[in-house]
């Protein structure tokens, strides 16, 4: 019988002795949680593990990847543990509505505008960007790179072949020539692969971007003009006729299947985020002798910003080297170590450029002087229930076509998700 | 347990070992050749719904607790990752809401499709290999085991390698040509077959017109009634994994007909189509009913395998209830939305559930 009782007992003996020593080194460690699991992604992210371990020796980091793309199996752990007051002591999201809507909002995340003052980051992040991650004035992220999601990527010699020649910019009416001289020399002139449904997604994204301009976006998002505009359904009606110039297996295909399609010279042009540049550098392409790109048809002066960053969490268990994490990847070091690889542009505007290829020299540029704008597919301009809705309409509309319905199904997800009233 | 016999033994228990232990009991009773009357006595009646106890507070708990928990998150605000379960204005409107989306239309559509036709290829390709394999043909116990592996794998690995097998570039429309039925369909002055598969967003058979004739509220209806062609592939991996299931129910069912009924069948002159038709098959028939319950709240339920294999398919061609109520609740955060939809899925499912137990409960 005393061994029944005794037993337990030394079990909780166990697990109180198991917890003193790990409360004791708690500052010695550093929870990130994030979904970079994928070649180029895991090799960024380490980039930015080496840089801080650098400068703040001695720290040991839990590296919490949940693999899927986009975070789609990431985010409910996410949410769980945050519900749960088991937050880690910092997580990967994008910023505007992400941030402020999800994790600001409802309280996981303390202000970290004295890190911004104190690293003199006020004049080197451009003012819209920290806006972007502002709520009342007051910046919760930090990010660590800044993906551009209005890209229109071309095969070049194709195209040369064809005489097609592609300026600094194209318009809508531009596009659609080219296409049709494609279409006749029996090219398939659009490569989608929307069978996560994204894809097609942003192609509207940059679309209804290029129709309505950079002023009338915000205005879109901010609820001071209706998704019930004429210019939306224009762009509704120039998106659906894109998509006649698509490929007819777009459905089957992934993004990076679509781009491959460009590449191997099957199809001509694809619509993605500069993303798609890794896949072109991977198969040992050159910048504008393989492959070329020009802003999405009528998005010329826009930057459509998809990026990454880190808050820190209230209630880190490792708020100091939490704190500490955010000021390492701001800092030039990290910046400089992490974009190279993962494709992306610094935040800063004062790195050292020679470090980057012709084409993020060129996104370099753009970034510095354009209207940077929210993308609404990769959940900064609005909720998750708007850009899920924003999805299911692309769905529906990829079959049927209709611009009406369209319209409407989005008037009707910017009031479920308070967008408009 | 142990411990109670061992006290038993030594000085007389508190609970009756009779009810309590009764093997062990018995051993006592040779033994010592008596059995001790406890203090305290509990009859099987009074005893049996303390054992239940635990298991019960854990099912209440777990199961019906939680779905009371669905119904009022339904009912509730909950439309952000932020919880507020308050009650949502006017009652109902997340239902009203859901049931005008033309998604969930489409669902409701896939549910019915996907259900009819798999349970009725699965069911009827496995009465099938269950008669051949009853006939004893040669390698018999061979063939059931490869008809029944697939049953064994999970969906998800089920949904990927038809999802390549179905790949209209890369997949069985090679075989079309390769074996030369293109070139034959050519020369018979007809198109080459290309089909389109998974990635085919029409759909056949549509109702649309007909029933829209009957009940005005069709017309309405923004997707059409009818069988998309998508979901065609989804059907055959499907019903590819689960006929080993239903070939094995009626394996055991066969087995469980006497053979004197066959020979009494043959007696009287019955051939041996009609010893089938007319008395095998028709004494088969609680197994079928059982096999297609089964079946049925698999396919009610069904999730991995679509999520794995299309998706939610090119316009909805292939999205079902789960797959809308993972997006609504993980991916838009709207968890009244998802957890509404979950309740419609549980009421679904308790359509074919509920009149079976209610009527195998009243045989008993």
């Amino acid at each position: 019988m005393k061994k029944h009782i005794c037993s337990p007992l030394i079990g909780l003996a166990i697990i109180f002795a198991a917890q003193f020593p790990a409360s004791a080194e708690n500052n010695q460690k550093l929870e990130v949680f994030s979904w970079w699991t994928s070649g180029g992604e895991a090799a960024a992210l380490d980039a930015l593990f080496q840089t801080y371990k650098r400068q703040y020796p001695g720290i040991e980091i839990i590296n919490a990847t949940v693999a899927g793309g986009g975070g789609s199996a990431a985010r409910p752990v996410l949410q769980t543990r945050l519900a749960g007051g088991n937050p880690p002591d910092t997580w990967q999201t994008h910023p505007g509505w992400e941030l402020l809507g999800q994790y600001v909002e409802a309280g996981y995340c303390l202000p970290i505008g004295d890190i911004y003052k104190s690293e003199g980051w006020e004049k080197v992040v451009p003012q819209q960007l920290i806006d972007l991650l502002s709520r009342n004035g007051k910046p919760y992220a930090v990010l660590c790179g800044i993906h551009r999601g209005n890209d229109l990527w071309y095969n070049k010699k194709l195209l040369d072949k064809n005489g097609i020649t592609v300026g600094d910019s194209m318009s809508f009416d531009e596009f659609f020539a080219a296409c049709e001289k494609l279409k006749a020399a029996g090219i398939t002139p659009l490569a989608v692969g929307d069978s996560g449904i994204w894809a097609t997604a942003q192609l509207f994204e940059n679309t209804l971007l290029g129709t309505v301009g950079p002023d009338a976006w915000k205005a879109l998002f901010s609820g001071k003009m209706s998704f019930d505009d004429p210019k939306v359904k224009q762009a509704a009606k120039t998106y659906g006729r894109m998509l006649d110039y698509q490929n007819p297996d777009h459905s089957a295909l992934t993004w990076d299947q679509a781009t491959k399609a460009v590449m191997e010279g099957r199809c001509a042009f694809t619509s993605m985020g500069d993303w798609a540049h890794g896949e072109f550098t991977k198969a040992n392409l050159e910048d504008n002798k393989d492959f070329g790109w020009v802003t999405c048809p009528g998005t010329n002066g826009a930057f459509i910003i998809v990026a990454d960053g880190f808050p820190l969490a209230k209630g880190a268990p490792h708020s100091e080297a939490a704190t500490d994490w955010l000021k390492s990847i701001g800092s030039k070091e990290a910046q400089e170590a992490f974009n190279p690889l993962k494709g992306s542009i610094p935040v800063r505007t004062d790195v050292d450029k020679s470090k980057f290829g012709p084409y993020l020299q060129w996104s370099m540029q753009s970034f510095s002087k354009d209207a940077l704008l929210p993308s609404v597919v990769h959940g900064e301009a609005a909720p998750a229930a708007f850009q899920q809705a924003l999805n299911d309409a692309i769905t529906q509309f990829v079959v049927d076509k209709n611009a009406e319905a369209l319209s409407a199904a989005l008037v009707q997800a910017a009031k479920d998700s308070n967008i408009a009233k | 347990m142990k411990f109670v016999a061992g006290d038993s033994a030594s000085q007389g228990s508190h609970l009756s070992p009779a009810a309590a232990a009764p093997a062990t009991t018995l051993s006592h009773q040779a033994s010592r050749g008596q059995v001790k009357k406890s203090r305290f006595h509990f009859s099987d009646q009074s005893l049996a719904p303390l054992l239940l106890a635990p298991a019960m507070t854990l099912i209440m708990i777990f199961v019906y607790v939680f779905i009371a928990v669905t119904v009022w998150v339904s009912l509730s605000r909950w439309g952000t990752l932020r919880v507020n379960l308050d009650l949502r204005e006017p009652f109902g409107a997340t239902y009203a809401q859901m049931f005008s989306m033309p998604r969930w239309h489409a669902n409701l559509r896939n549910v019915v499709v996907f259900t009819t036709l798999f349970l009725s290829l699965s069911i009827s390709m496995g009465l099938l290999l269950a008669l051949c394999l009853d006939r004893r043909l040669i390698g018999h116990t061979l063939f059931r085991n490869v008809f029944l592996f697939p049953y064994a794998l999970s969906f998800i690995v089920t949904g990927i390698v038809w999802r390549w097998i179905f790949n209209p570039e890369t997949g069985i429309n090679i075989l079309l040509d390769v074996l030369g039925i293109n070139k034959l369909m050519v020369a018979m002055g007809g198109p080459a077959l290309h089909p389109g598969w998974t990635t085919d967003p029409s759909v056949i058979f549509s109702l649309n017109s007909w029933l829209g004739a009957i009940f005005p509220a069709v017309k309405g209806l923004s997707i059409q009634l009818g069988i998309p062609v998508a979901m065609i592939p989804v059907v055959i991996a499907a019903a590819w994994q689960l006929t080993g299931f239903a070939m094995s129910m009626y394996i055991a069912g066969l087995a469980a007909i006497p053979h004197d009924l066959r020979e009494a069948a043959r007696i009287d002159g019955a051939s041996e189509i009609q010893t089938y038709t007319k008395v095998i098959i028709p004494l088969l028939r609680p197994v079928t009913v059982s096999t297609a319950i089964i079946l049925g709240h698999v396919s009610l339920k069904i999730f991995d395998l679509i999520f794995a294999m299309t998706g939610v398919g090119p316009g909805f061609a292939t999205d079902v209830p789960g797959i809308f109520v993972f997006d609504q609740t993980f991916k838009a955060t709207r968890y009244n939305l998802g957890a509404a939809a979950s309740v419609i899925m549980l009421l679904l499912v308790s359509i074919i559930i509920v009149p079976y137990l209610w009527s195998s409960l009243r045989k008993r």
